[in-house]
């Protein structure tokens, strides 16, 4: 039963992570129908800024507010130079621009630092958080993704400028009529996206380790998530990450085992695109022909 | 009475095609001037041109300034509001979002307040339904709440498209008494495109006969009223 608990709490650990990056997903889905699928190189990205911090001697923290700064800017301008020329291209054009900016960030990852594993600092270390369910690093986990959905919330609900980005994704063209200033909501989408990445991936590093790759299972779990909870659905984004992180953590202890682990998420996948494309809590969309 | 809005030379249209030629009109300061015209004449293309929301070149003037070559955002911030034809609503967000985005470029958060309630007053129904989807709103409350949001701006020029189109005879009557209401207690100049001729004329004191792209006759609003070819053609009496 203890075992039971543990694997389910330590779920809800790794699903936080999960639900961010499905969270961070959804956003650039919503205002411009694209998957991004460069996310997940992003946040490796940005957690190699937060440690290059770490590493020149700043404090955690410190380390961590400049490096939400700094993919903040950097999802800003991906999206200016290299998102808004494609902005009316065909789908595919824009694919390929993803995974072209996939391949070049974690190249550049590669070149930069080396494709040797390192270790990154867990900032939750503190000895009275010990209990026999959860690691100190993943109650930090639960609780710093709780804290970001929760600013992200009041953020989007309560203040103009969140207001102004669900409008612009919304119905562009009303927003324009309204006086706001559609390509800059979608620019600060990406920057918002790229640094809810970043803590992801700090959040994440120090128990995949810090490599280049450490991303593209983690993506995996997370365009799973999105996708069950429904591509164009914030909330079900949400739940679908802490869902699929407890489904993933109990088939890799009692049925599948770790090794085929990462398979849970393809199954979840497939399913959900064969029997309910809209996921759990996405809309269809009826369109009269 | 100096003109808000003058229009001349303009030719607008979407890919390669125009679909308006040389097109001249104006709005008064204060007034309420109305286009008029069959399906296809141009008359949703007229008002997209001239908020910048498709390719147009010619001389577009508003409030003396020259705005042909400036973007919707910046031409809807010197306060112009336009009321799409689709009405345009936020179908995911609630009535009263609908509302605080029409206002999302003021600043004055306690005179957004007050003209919030206001729209109530023009609007009881929208009270209603201040917290619900406005999706789920109905035709009538969904142009109710169009004219809201752009009010919410408070606009020099509303530019209304079609504002009747597909509503109850009671729910136009409405809507044409509060757009009268604003013109003349709010100061609201009105820009109104109608296939319905003769409540436009009505409302309007001066009118323009807009026929495949080409404005064919303009002048005072009695004077199109009594013309033989637009009460034939458009009043059909």
């Amino acid at each position: 039963m203890e075992a039971l608990v543990h694997q389910v709490l330590s779920g809800f650990a790794t699903g936080g992570i999960y639900a961010s990056l499905a969270l961070a997903l959804v956003m650039i889905y919503q205002s411009t129908h694209h998957i991004n699928f460069a996310q997940g190189e992003m946040a490796m990205f940005s957690t190699y800024l937060a440690w290059t911090c770490v590493n020149a001697g700043l404090p955690y923290w410190a380390a961590f507010a400049l490096t939400l700064a700094l993919s903040f800017v950097i999802g800003v301008v991906i999206e200016r130079v290299v998102i808004r020329p494609v902005e009316h291209a065909p789908v595919l054009s824009v694919v390929i621009v993803f995974i072209a900016l996939l391949a070049i960030l974690n190249s550049l990852a590669g070149w930069i630092y080396s494709y040797t594993i390192k270790s990154f600092p867990s900032p939750f270390t503190w000895q009275g958080l010990s209990n026999p369910y959860l690691a100190p690093h993943e109650i930090g986990i639960v609780g710093v993704t709780v804290v970001v959905l929760l600013l992200l919330y009041a953020f989007f609900r309560f203040t103009p400028l969140g207001l102004a980005m669900r409008a612009a994704a919304q119905n562009p063209v009303s927003s324009r009529l309204a006086g706001i200033r559609v390509g800059w909501m979608l620019a600060l989408g990406w920057g918002l996206a790229a640094a809810i990445g970043a803590i992801a991936g700090m959040m994440i590093a120090p128990v995949v380790y810090l490599d280049p790759n450490m991303m593209s299972g983690i993506m995996l779990y997370a365009f799973a998530a999105a996708l069950l909870g429904g591509i164009d659905n914030p909330v079900g984004a949400v739940v679908g990450g802490f869902v699929v992180g407890v489904v993933e953590n109990l088939a890799g202890a009692y049925v599948v085992g770790t090794e085929l682990k990462l398979t849970v998420a393809l199954v979840l996948i497939v399913g959900v695109l064969l029997f309910r494309p809209s996921g759990l809590f996405g809309r269809r969309y009826v369109t009269r022909v | 009475m100096g003109a808000l809005l003058e229009v001349r030379e303009l030719c607008a249209g979407y890919g390669a095609t125009d679909v308006l030629h040389d097109v001249a009109f104006e709005v008064a300061e204060g007034g309420i001037t109305t286009v008029l015209g069959a399906n296809g004449a141009g008359k949703t293309t007229l008002l997209r041109a001239v908020c910048g929301l498709i390719r147009r070149r010619g001389q577009v003037r508003f409030g003396g300034q020259p705005i042909e070559r400036r973007v919707t955002e910046d031409i809807v911030r010197l306060g112009l509001a336009h009321v799409p034809d689709g009405r345009g609503t936020f179908v995911q967000l609630s009535t009263e979002e609908n509302l605080r985005v029409g206002a999302i470029t003021r600043r004055d958060r306690r005179a957004v307040q007050g003209d919030m309630e206001r729209m109530y007053g023009y609007f009881p129904r929208l009270r209603e339904r201040r917290e619900q989807q406005a999706g789920t709103l109905s035709g009538g409350e969904q142009q109710m709440l169009a004219i809201a949001r752009a009010l919410m701006l408070r606009p020099r020029l509303l530019v209304l498209d079609e504002p009747s189109f597909g509503l109850a005879p009671l729910v136009v009557q409405d809507i044409f008494r509060i757009m009268r209401t604003v013109n003349t207690e709010e100061k609201v100049s009105i820009l109104l495109v109608e296939q319905n001729a003769r409540l436009a004329l009505e409302l309007a004191d001066s009118a323009y006969l807009l026929e495949t792209g080409r404005v064919v006759l303009g002048g005072p609003a009695a004077r199109l009223r009594d013309d033989e070819t637009v009460r034939r053609a458009y009043l059909g009496y």
